[in-house]
């Protein structure tokens, strides 16, 4: 098989604070082919952010600290590089979307001139060039207009088209990777479609890998190749999308499918929740953290620690219990 | 319509705000017409899902029929009388039969109170019982709503999200109402921990015969909730209908265009599904188009969706549609 585009092995990443030592990532390996959609799924804090940040040591040290065996992207040792050489991947090779976009807009610029700046930067442009590719890649995320456009303001903008200026910004250097952080959850959902249509489109189109990171296990279905579940700062379970939904193998990935309503089901089902709280990062029990949930716990998940292992072709699980269906 | 009772009644509601402008003299430059035109029908012990997009005016919405803001027109009738425009006096005794339950439970809960504190307030505020009498009604409220009794004494802060969602929730039955507004009441949970809460919800309406108007832009929460749906766009009730009606036939365009963005968490479904966008965003309230408030964005719409706003059209068996294209 071909090397991966990314590959992450043994990321951990951990915040000291006043309550101690909070592990947010513990232990994560993943990879990402060229091209392919992987989704990162699990529910708030259990790291899913930390992990795209960390793998562009986008997390301040102190008060955090990455550690991994290794992190190699387009056959390159991230772990070598140092600060100037990771900023000029960012933005370059590996783009990122966050879910609001005004927080990585400048208020007090034109978005024609945030649009165009990376590419006078990055790839050595000319102000009018870069300020014509701009108008291009406008046009592009379909926004009406593009040549005025350029000289409004993002709060001009509304949520929808601010999320397009992203991901206009996030194509203009061509990047083989873009990682998309929750980037629909703020909007409606028929602006929700059309942004993800359109990265869809335009990742194919270009063949640009995507980490998509969702709590949606819809957008998932929709959008994802591959399927990375998280628990509580660890990968409980990853494999292809239609693995994952069809025969999940880990108790959480099962409890997730079946704790949610769907569109395509008989109505009248009664829910299953998984029951009990999420787990507090700063108190974690020994052993698998999803034991004090879970309803298939056999004696050695108090004890020990399940590590991520193959079970089928492409799917992997953490998990003491061989579960079924 | 079937027999069962009708506990609320909305008939073509309208909410107005002034817009305000100016530092000092605030004066006014226009007119937000946040809810303008919305009825329907809620049967006791019934649940009617609220559905639209952001700022359609579902929460306002839910506030008037509580009559935690005076309508600017249309009517309100709850357990047969109406209250579109009744004094503080007549809506005191009222008051105890509806109740609200937020998305944010963390917001609504006081930090400095215990959960005792928190579920037993509405009854000493309303002076029911002794004080004995409140320790034991509020003791079995926090075990209805499935918190253990040693959690009566803590605070807000050391809890989740769901737990906290739960003590907002023994808070509303308090009183024992006929009726709860719940605004997004699951929307801020984890997906493991919503389906507890709607199982809640669920149990709750069958021990105690609630009747819950149900506001969510969760297509799918609503569908397996609400045995009744209306869908909201920009101030306007669009379609109603019963639930298998409204997903298996969406009539409006919107309504067609709301749940085809909706993904259903299936590789393989949506691996045959179309994918068609509804081009657009929700335009301003402030300033909203004329005619059918959808018009701009409709792919079937016609010269005269521009001109004249369709009204809401009772098409029998339960249905209603606001749409053109559903005319003579
Ligand atoms: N800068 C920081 N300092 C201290 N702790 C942090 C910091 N950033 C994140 N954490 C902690 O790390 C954990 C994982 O956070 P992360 O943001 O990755 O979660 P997430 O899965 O992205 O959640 P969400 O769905 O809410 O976005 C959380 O417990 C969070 O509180
Ligand atoms: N007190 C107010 N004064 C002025 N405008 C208001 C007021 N309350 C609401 N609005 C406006 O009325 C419209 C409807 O708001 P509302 O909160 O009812 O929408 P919603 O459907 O509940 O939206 P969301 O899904 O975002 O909660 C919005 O444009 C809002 O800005
Ligand atoms: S390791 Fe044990 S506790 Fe953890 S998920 Fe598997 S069965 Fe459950
Ligand atoms: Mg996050
Ligand atoms: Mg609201």
């Amino acid at each position: 098989m071909a090397e991966p585009l990314l590959s992450v092995r043994g990321l951990s990443t951990s915040f000291r604070g006043e309550g101690g030592v909070v592990r947010a990532v513990d232990d994560v390996s993943f990879d990402v082919a060229a091209g392919e959609t992987v989704a990162i799924v699990g529910e708030s804090g259990s790291g899913k952010s930390v992990t795209a940040l960390s793998v562009l040591r986008l997390i301040p040290e102190p008060p955090g600290r990455i550690e991994a065996k290794a992190v190699r992207f387009a056959g390159r040792d991230l772990g070598a590089l140092d600060a100037s050489g990771i900023q000029a991947l960012r933005g370059n090779d590996i783009a990122m979307i966050f879910q609001e976009p005004m927080s990585s807009l400048n208020p007090a610029l034109t978005v024609g001139m945030q649009v165009a700046e990376p590419l006078n930067r990055h790839r050595g442009m000319p102000w009018p060039e870069a300020l014509a590719e701009a108008t291009a890649l406008l046009r592009k995320v379909q926004i009406a207009d593009p040549d005025r456009r350029l000289a409004s303001y993002p709060h001009q903008f509304s949520g929808g088209m601010r999320q397009r200026v992203m991901i206009a910004m996030a194509l203009a250097c061509r990047p083989k990777l873009i990682i998309a952080d929750e980037p629909t959850t703020a909007l409606d959902v028929t602006v929700q479609a059309q942004i993800l249509e359109l990265l869809k489109t335009l990742t194919r189109e270009s063949g640009t890998a995507l980490i998509l990171i969702t709590h949606d296990l819809g957008v998932v279905a929709r959008y994802a190749d591959r399927v990375c579940v998280m628990y509580a700062g660890r990968l409980v379970e990853t494999g292809p999308a239609r693995t994952i939904y069809e025969t999940p193998r880990h108790p959480y990935t099962v409890g997730l499918m079946a704790s949610i309503p769907r569109l395509d089901e008989e109505i009248g089902r009664r829910l299953v929740p998984i029951e009990g709280q999420p787990p507090d990062l700063s108190a974690l029990p020994p052993g698998c953290a999803f034991r004090p949930r879970c309803p298939r716990a056999v004696a050695r998940c108090e004890r020990e620690r399940p590590a991520l292992e193959p079970i089928g072709p492409d799917h992997h699980k953490a998990c003491w219990n061989d579960v079924r269906g | 319509m079937s027999a069962a009772e009708t506990l609320l009644e909305v008939e073509d509601l309208r909410v107005h705000f002034p817009v305000l402008r100016g530092i000092v003299f605030h004066r006014p430059v226009g007119t937000i017409k946040a809810v303008d035109g919305v009825g329907f029908r809620l049967a006791r012990g019934k649940t009617l899902g609220l559905v639209g997009e952001s700022g359609c005016g579902k929460s306002t919405t839910g506030l008037a029929v509580l009559r935690m803001l005076t309508p600017s027109g249309g009517a309100i009738r709850f357990e047969g009388r109406d209250i579109t425009q009744a004094d503080a006096d007549t809506l005191r005794p009222l008051r105890r039969r509806m109740q609200m339950v937020y998305q944010d439970p963390y917001g609504s809960l006081n930090p400095r109170m215990t959960v005792a504190d928190i579920v037993g307030e509405p009854l000493a505020v309303h002076d029911i019982g002794t004080p004995a009498e409140r320790r034991a009604a509020t003791a079995e409220l926090i075990a209805l709503v499935g918190l253990k009794p040693d959690m009566a004494d803590r605070y807000p802060h050391e809890f989740s999200g769901g737990q906290r969602q739960r003590i907002g929730i023994a808070r509303a039955l308090a009183l024992r109402p006929s009726l709860i507004v719940c605004d997004e009441p699951v929307s801020a949970l984890d997906v493991s921990i919503q389906a507890q809460i709607v199982n809640l919800f669920e149990d709750l309406q069958t021990r105690l015969g609630l009747s819950y108007l149900f506001i969510a832009h969760d297509l799918a929460v609503v569908r397996h909730i609400s045995e009744r749906v209306a869908v909201m766009y920009l101030g306007r009730i669009v379609e109603t209908a019963d639930r298998r009606d409204l997903y298996k036939a969406p009539l409006h365009p919107y309504t067609q265009a709301l749940l085809a963005a909706v993904p259903i968490p299936s590789p393989a479904l949506e691996a045959q599904r179309a994918h068609p966008v509804v081009a657009g965003e929700v335009p301003s309230p402030m300033n909203p188009p004329r005619g059918c408030h959808f018009h701009p964005r409709c792919p079937h719409a016609k010269p005269v969706c521009s001109e004249t706003a369709p009204a809401l059209r009772d098409l029998g068996q339960g249905r209603a549609v606001a749409c053109h294209l559903h005319g003579d």
